[in-house]
């Protein structure tokens, strides 16, 4: 599963790891995710993130 | 300096770090800073922001000015970098506040940097207020301008919108108000701190003001953490500067950065400059032995094209130069065409990894030159014409925005 970046702040989501702080349990894909969920670093939504290269 | 009343009831209650000359460990500031910090006389007393910890007596002596500490209800933390909070636990002790605000990421933070488990932090949100008598205080997260944990308050009626690291400038006057001082010194160090601080955050910066276009509040004073308070037609200024930094259009300026070992990538930086100044491209041309990589960021900030240049030394670039490219790279200037040039002695990596940075970075890449040894006639004059087609090529650029 491919971790994303996000652009504001720099924050990596690794699938393996999740978000359990905000409700993302470890092995949730990135596209399964919330819609409203939000970078836990900086506040950016879902859409400011990319796939890490 | 004194307290200063900014508005009936509003004082300024900060401190001026006259001798500060390297800002946050990496920037140079020339001009020294202030911390500012703004008390607020209400049914209940507000303070906002602190000072570094080492000022922490001179805030609480201006404090002391206007009323005893003890009588300070309520401390709003806009910002929990030590420069802006490091007086914290200080002044918590001695005011032993109702509540001590900040935002969401900022109890984080205070929690993180100070211990403070026992401090009453409540936490407020974008879009909430708080009355304390006269006045209502509205708070407007800033994630990301420029830490997660930032916020700016606006003060009703009074018109304030104290913006934390928003707008701020370093600058250590007796003066209080940008209106009040040397107007190009105050661009010079606007454009500073933008450039050396604000600047990644620049699609955050469009949003956070039309944020405050779309709050309806009425400002005519934007006080920030550092530097002079922005009032009358400063507050317009301020915000169209922003507004302008933030976009990042290119401008028919360039700048040209170097390292050199034995003087021939110098030689090779001036024929550079010679054609960029010859096609009509004002340019500066910057060592980085003899100029900080803080005020080359400066220049790097107002410039369309940005040149590298230097020597290829154990089959790689030389350290002055690496680390100048690191910053930039770290504050992601946007919009920027891009050239390298160096000389070598055999090898000759150092062109290559220039511009694959650089590339790297999204600038436009004009192919560079590479001379041996010592630049002869023939590379001298391609330098003058690598000079000539960036500013051509920058030329379009400006045209076509």
């Amino acid at each position: 599963m491919d971790k994303y970046v996000c652009n504001v702040c720099g924050y990596v989501y690794d699938p393996e790891e999740g978000d359990p702080e905000n409700g993302v349990s470890p092995g949730t894909s990135f596209d399964k995710i919330p819609d409203d969920w939000a970078c836990p670093v900086c506040g950016a939504p879902k859409s400011e993130f990319a796939k890490e290269e | 300096m004194k307290p200063v009343a900014i508005k009936p009831g509003v004082h300024w209650v900060g401190a001026v770090d006259w001798d500060r000359r390297n800002f946050h460990g990496y920037s140079r500031s020339p001009m020294g800073t202030t911390y500012n910090a703004f008390l607020i006389e209400d049914e209940k007393n507000t303070l906002i922001d602190t000072v570094e910890d080492r000022f922490a007596h001179k805030l609480l002596c201006n404090v002391a000015h206007i009323m005893e500490p003890a009588k300070v209800d309520y401390i709003v933390v806009n910002h929990v970098e030590p420069d802006h909070s490091g007086a914290l636990p200080e002044l918590v002790k001695a005011c032993n506040p109702e509540k001590v605000f900040c935002s969401p990421m900022g109890e984080k933070a205070i929690k993180e940097y100070y211990g403070a488990q026992d401090w009453p932090i409540h936490v407020v949100k974008s879009g909430e207020s708080l009355s304390i008598g006269k006045r209502t205080l509205h708070f407007l997260e800033t994630r990301m301008l420029h830490w997660p944990d930032s916020m700016m308050t606006y003060v009703a009626p009074d018109k304030i919108l104290v913006s934390s690291d928003g707008f701020g400038q370093n600058i250590a006057s007796s003066e209080r108000f940008t209106d009040e001082i040397d107007q190009r010194d105050l661009e010079v160090q606007l454009a500073r701190y933008y450039a050396n601080i604000v600047l990644p955050f620049s699609s955050v910066t469009l949003k956070i003001l039309d944020q405050v276009a779309k709050s309806g509040w009425d400002i005519d004073m934007i006080a920030p953490d550092h530097g002079l308070i922005w009032r009358g037609e400063g507050v317009g200024y301020a915000v169209e500067a922003y507004r302008r930094y933030a976009l990042q259009k290119p401008a028919n300026r360039a700048v040209i950065f170097y390292d050199t070992m034995w003087r021939s990538t110098e030689k090779m930086a001036h024929a550079i400059a010679s054609g960029l100044a010859d096609a009509g491209t004002p340019v500066k041309v910057m060592s980085l032995k003899s100029d900080h990589h803080s005020d080359v960021m400066a220049e790097v900030f107002a410039s369309g094209a940005v040149i590298a240049g230097s020597a290829t030394h154990n089959n790689g670039v030389l350290p002055l130069v690496s680390a100048m490219l690191t910053y930039m790279k770290g504050l992601k200037p946007q919009n920027k065409i891009g050239a390298a040039f160096g000389s070598y002695g055999w090898s000759g990596e150092a062109l290559k990894d220039m511009t694959e940075f650089m590339v790297g970075m999204h600038f436009e890449m004009i192919e560079g030159v590479r001379a041996k040894n010592r630049p002869g006639h023939d590379q001298l004059k391609a330098c003058v014409d690598l000079g000539r087609r960036v500013a051509q090529a920058l030329q379009a650029k400006v045209a076509a925005v």
